[in-house]
C-alpha cells in the first residue's frame, strides 16, 4: 500500500492505515472557508464547546447522582456539599444547558440571516433543526432529575400533553411515564435516556451535521458561493484555510465565551431564577403544585403558544399541534424561503420587516411563556403565534414584490 | 405595519403593568444578608438550634462543615449547638419523627436547608416578623405574608405577641378584604422590636448560608478565574490578530 | 493582504507559545476539580471519623471487632500464656522485630506491638489480597498443626500470623497485619482512628 500524502515516520506508517493527514487536510488545514465571517459565526463552534462541557460535567456529575425518587433530590444536594468541587461541576451542567440553548438559538438566528439554510444546505440546516429538536428533548428529561418541584410538575405537565391526542392519547402519557403519575419508573428511564441514549443521537448528529456542512461547504454573510471563483489551483478566491485562521479566530470566541460562562457560574449560578428556578429548590411533592409552573426560559416560547391556543371541540389537542406545528415548520424553510437572494444583506425591506416581526415575536412569546396567564396576555399571545407562523407564510410569497439589492462578485467586509 | 409595532409595543406595557397588580399581598422588607459576617451567622445558628430545628431539621447540612464555615471549632459546636447525641460530621437532623410531625401540624414541618434559596431572604425577613394573633386559625395565630400558616409562633417569646393594623378603604382589587399595612404589640417579648429585628436578621443570614455553605468561597474563585481568563482573552486576541494580518 | 515577507514570525511563534501555554494552564485549572472530586467526600471522612471501642467487658483471650473506615479492627485482650508464647517462635516469622514502619504507628513497634502489652489492636485485613482472617486462638489444632501457637489465620491463600498479627515465613503475605493509629481516652475506652500525638 503506498502512503498518497507523502508523509514519513510514525505519521506516515499512520497515514498507511488510517487517513489521518487526509482528514487533518480535509476538514482543517485545505477546508476553505470564507475568509468575511463576522461574529455570528461563532456560536457554531461554541456551541460544540458547550456539548463538550455537557458531557464531561455530565460524566461527573452521574458518578453521584441516584436516579431515584427518594433520593435524587439529596443526592444532588449531596454533590452540591459534600462532594469536593461538586458545586461546580453541577453548575457548570446547569449554566451549560442554558448556554446550549442561547447558543444555539444565535446559531440558528445566523442561519436565517444569512439565507445558510437555502439550497444547496437544505440537509444540513434539517441535520441542524433534528439537532435541536433532541436538545429539547435532552433538556426536558434533564430537568426531572433534580427531582424538584418544577422538575415534578412540568414534567407532568408536558407529558399531560400527550394525553390530549385523541384516542390513544391517555394511553401514551401513562405509557411514557410508566406510573399513573411522574414516579419513580419515569425519573430512572428519563436518567437512562438523559445520560445514554440522546447524548449519543446528539453525537452523531452533531458528526453528520459538520460532515454534511464540509461537503457543501460554509455560507457567509454575503451568501456567495465561494466556489465559483477558485485561482490557478483551485483554491477560492474568497476562502482561507479554516486552520490557522479560523481555529485562533474561534479560540479567541471560546475565552470570551468563557470569560462570560465563567461570571454566571461563579457569580449568578441562579441567574434571577431563570436557569435554576427557586421553586426546584423544593423537593418534589406529588401533592402539592407550586402556585406558578413555568417551563425553564428556553422553552417558554413554544410553551406560550401552547397556552395561547384555546380548547375547541372538547379537546386540547389544537394547543399541542400549534406547538409542534411551530418548530416542525422549520423543516421545511429552505422550502418556503423561495428568494433568489441568500443574505439580508441584499434583501428587500419587506423581508427586514417580516423577520424582525417574527424574532420580536418570538422574544415577547419566551417573556409571556414564563409568566401567569391573564386574559391579555394571553390576547398577546395569540398575536405574536399569528406573527410566528405568518413569517413561514409570508416568505414564499415575498419574492413576488421584494425588491432585492444586487449581488457582489466578490465577498465584502462589513 | 409601524402602526402595528407600536400597539405591539403598547400591548408588552399594558401586560407588564397587570403583573404589579396581579401581585397583591404584603410588601417584603429587604433582608439584610451579610455573609461576611461571622457573629451574626453564629446567633442565627444559634437561634435556629433553639428555636427551629425542635421542628426543621438541616438534613444537607453536616455541622462541622457548618462550624468550619461560620467560624466555630468542633468542640464549641459540640458543646453549645447539639443537643442530640449527633457526632459533629453528622446531618443536623432533628428527632421529631415524620408521622408524629404530621400528626400535630397536618403536615411534617420541611427541611429548611433550601429554604433561602427557595422562597428569597426577603421573604423569611419578612415572615418570621409578622406572626400576628387571629384567633380564627388552629394556633391563634396568622402570617402576613403566608395567610392561614400552619406554623405555630415559636417565637413568641423573643417577639411578644402583636395584632395587625388594617389600611382603610378597599384593596385594588376592589374586593372589601382588609389590607395589612402594620402592626402594634400588645404583649411585649423578651427582646425590643429593634433587638428582635436584628435577631432575625441573623437567622435569615444563617438560613442564607445554609442554602449555599460554598457562596463566598464561590465568589472567590471565580475573582480569579475571571481574571485568567481576561488574560487569556487579551492573548488570544493577538494571536488572532497576528495571523489575520495575512488575510486584512 | 500581507505578503509572506511581511510576516514577523518571530512575533508568531513567540504569540503561538504564549497563547499554549496559556491554554495549557487553563486546561490543568479545569482539570483540577474533576480530578479532586473523586477524593473522599465530607460524607466519606465524616464515616471515616475515629470510633471508640468499650474494653471494660473484654475477658482474658476474648476479641472484639469494631468498623473503621468499613474495616474491621480487632480488639484482642492476650492473656499472660499468650504473651509469654509471643517471644518464643521468633525465627518463624518473617518480621518479628516489626521493622516495616509501614504496619503499625511508631508507639506500637514492641515486643506485642501495641500500647498496653495485653491490648492488641488491629486492622482486621490480610496483607495479601485483603481477605478478613480467621482468629484461632487455640493450641495445635488438627487443621493448623502442631506448631499453632494461637493467631490469625487467612482462609483465602493460607497466611498465618501470630497473636501480635506478625506474619510467618513462607506464606503468600508479605507483611505483619497493620495496626491502625489509636489511643486510650480511659482505661476501659479506646478511639481508634487518631493516635495518641494528635491530641
Amino acid at each position: 500500500m503506498s502512503n498518497t500524502q507523502g508523509t514519513t515516520g510514525l505519521i506516515g506508517w499512520i497515514d498507511e492505515r488510517f487517513p489521518l493527514t487526509k482528514s487533518i487536510r480535509e476538514h482543517l488545514t485545505e477546508y476553505y472557508a470564507p475568509k468575511n465571517f463576522n461574529f455570528w459565526y461563532f456560536f457554531g463552534s461554541l456551541a460544540l464547546l458547550v456539548l463538550v462541557n455537557q458531557i464531561l460535567t455530565g460524566i461527573w456529575l452521574t458518578m453521584n447522582y441516584k436516579p431515584s425518587a427518594s433520593e435524587a433530590f439529596a443526592s444532588v444536594e449531596y454533590i452540591m456539599r459534600d462532594v469536593n468541587w461538586g458545586w461546580l461541576i453541577r453548575y457548570m451542567h446547569s449554566t451549560g444547558a442554558s448556554a446550549f440553548f442561547i447558543m444555539v438559538y444565535l446559531h440558528m438566528y445566523r442561519a436565517l440571516i444569512y439565507g445558510s439554510h437555502k439550497k444547496p444546505r437544505e440537509l444540513l440546516w434539517i441535520f441542524g433543526v433534528v439537532i435541536f429538536l433532541c436538545l429539547m428533548a435532552e433538556a426536558f428529561m434533564g430537568y426531572l432529575l433534580p427531582w424538584g418541584q418544577m422538575s415534578y410538575w412540568g414534567a407532568q405537565v408536558i407529558i399531560n400533553l400527550f394525553s390530549a391526542l385523541p384516542v390513544i392519547g391517555q394511553d401514551l402519557s401513562v405509557w411514557i411515564r410508566g406510573d399513573y403519575v411522574i414516579s419513580d419508573a419515569t425519573l430512572n428511564r428519563f436518567f437512562s435516556l438523559h445520560v445514554i441514549a440522546l447524548p449519543l443521537v446528539l453525537i452523531g448528529l452533531v458528526f453528520v451535521h459538520i460532515l454534511a456542512l464540509h461537503e457543501v461547504g460554509s455560507n457567509n454573510p454575503d451568501g456567495l458561493e465561494i466556489k465559483k471563483l477558485r485561482d490557478n489551483k483551485g483554491i477560492p478566491l474568497d476562502g482561507i484555510p479554516f486552520h490557522p485562521y479560523y481555529t485562533v479566530k474561534d479560540l479567541f470566541g471560546v475565552v470570551v465565551f468563557l470569560l462570560f460562562f465563567a461570571v454566571v457560574v461563579f457569580f449568578t449560578p441562579e441567574m434571577g431564577g431563570y436557569f435554576l428556578e427557586h421553586p426546584n429548590f423544593d423537593p418534589a411533592d406529588s401533592l402539592k403544585t407550586p402556585l406558578h409552573i413555568a417551563p425553564v426560559w428556553y422553552f417558554t416560547p413554544f410553551y406560550a403558544m401552547l397556552r395561547a391556543v384555546p380548547s375547541f371541540a372538547g379537546t386540547q389537542v389544537w394547543g399541542v399541534l400549534v406547538m409542534a406545528a411551530a418548530i416542525f415548520i422549520l423543516f421545511f424553510l429552505p422550502w418556503l424561503d423561495r428568494s433568489s437572494v441568500r443574505s439580508i444583506r441584499y434583501r428587500g425591506w419587506s423581508f427586514k420587516l417580516i423577520l424582525t416581526a417574527f424574532l420580536v415575536s418570538f422574544l415577547i412569546l419566551g417573556y409571556l411563556g414564563a409568566l401567569p396567564t391573564t386574559p391579555a396576555r394571553t390576547t398577546m399571545a395569540q398575536f405574536c403565534t399569528i406573527i410566528y407562523f405568518a413569517f413561514f407564510f409570508l416568505l414564499p410569497v415575498l419574492p413576488v414584490f421584494e425588491k432585492t439589492k444586487s449581488v457582489p462578485e466578490r465577498v465584502t467586509w462589513k | 405595519m409601524k402602526k402595528k409595532i407600536l400597539a405591539l409595543v403598547l400591548l408588552i406595557l399594558t401586560s407588564l403593568s397587570s403583573t404589579a397588580e396581579g401581585e397583591e399581598g404584603y410588601v417584603l422588607q429587604k433582608a439584610p444578608i451579610d455573609l461576611y459576617n461571622k457573629a451574626s451567622l453564629q446567633k442565627g445558628a444559634k437561634l435556629f438550634v433553639n428555636y427551629c430545628m425542635g421542628c426543621h431539621s438541616l438534613e444537607h447540612q453536616r455541622y462541622n462543615r457548618m462550624a468550619r464555615d461560620i467560624g466555630l471549632t468542633d468542640a464549641q459546636v459540640k458543646e453549645n449547638l447539639i443537643f442530640t447525641d449527633a457526632k459533629v460530621g453528622e446531618l443536623m437532623r432533628n428527632s421529631m419523627p415524620k408521622s408524629d410531625a404530621k400528626r400535630w401540624f397536618g403536615v411534617a414541618p420541611p427541611d429548611l436547608s433550601l429554604i433561602a434559596r427557595a422562597r428569597g431572604v426577603d421573604y423569611l425577613y419578612t415572615y418570621l416578623q409578622t406572626f400576628y394573633l387571629d384567633p380564627t386559625r388552629p394556633f391563634g395565630v396568622n402570617n402576613a405574608v403566608f395567610p392561614n400558616v400552619g406554623m405555630p409562633h415559636a417565637i413568641w417569646e423573643l417577639q411578644g405577641w402583636q395584632k395587625p393594623v388594617y389600611e382603610s378603604g378597599s384593596s385594588k382589587s376592589g374586593g372589601d378584604n382588609k389590607v395589612i399595612s402594620g402592626f402594634e404589640l400588645v404583649e411585649p417579648g423578651q427582646m425590643s422590636t429593634p433587638e428582635f429585628k436584628e435577631a432575625i436578621a441573623d437567622l435569615v443570614n444563617f438560613l442564607a448560608y445554609v442554602g449555599e455553605p460554598i457562596q463566598l468561597e464561590r465568589q472567590r474563585i471565580g475573582v480569579w478565574v475571571v481574571l485568567f481568563l481576561f488574560l487569556a482573552s487579551v492573548v488570544f486576541y493577538l494571536l488572532k490578530k497576528e495571523y489575520w494580518k495575512d488575510i486584512h | 493582504m500581507s505578503t509572506v515577507d511581511d510576516i514577523d514570525l518571530g512575533r508568531r511563534r513567540f504569540l503561538t507559545a504564549t497563547a499554549t501555554v496559556v491554554g495549557g494552564v487553563g486546561v490543568v485549572f479545569v482539570a483540577v476539580p474533576f480530578l479532586k472530586s473523586w477524593s473522599p467526600s465530607e460524607r466519606a471522612q465524616a464515616a471515616g471519623a475515629p470510633v471508640e471501642a468499650d474494653i471494660s467487658k473484654l475477658e482474658d483471650g476474648a476479641m472484639i471487632t469494631v468498623e473503621w473506615r468499613g474495616k474491621p479492627v480487632w480488639l484482642l485482650k492476650r492473656s499472660k500464656k499468650m504473651l509469654e508464647d509471643l517471644s518464643t517462635f521468633k525465627n518463624e516469622l518473617l518480621d518479628p522485630n516489626s521493622n516495616a514502619t509501614s504496619q503499625q504507628p511508631n508507639y506500637a513497634q514492641n515486643a506485642t506491638r501495641s500500647i498496653k502489652p495485653d491490648i492488641l489492636v488491629l486492622v482486621g485485613i490480610c496483607t495479601h489480597l485483603g481477605c478478613s482472617p480467621a482468629f484461632r486462638p487455640e493450641s495445635a489444632p488438627a487443621d493448623l498443626g502442631l506448631s499453632w501457637k494461637g493467631g490469625f489465620f487467612c482462609p483465602c491463600h493460607g497466611s498465618r500470623f501470630d497473636l501480635a498479627g506478625r506474619v510467618y515465613k513462607g506464606v503468600p503475605a508479605p507483611s505483619n497485619l497493620e495496626v491502625p493509629p489509636h489511643r486510650y481516652l480511659s482505661d476501659t475506652r479506646v478511639l481508634i482512628g487518631t493516635g495518641p500525638e494528635a491530641v
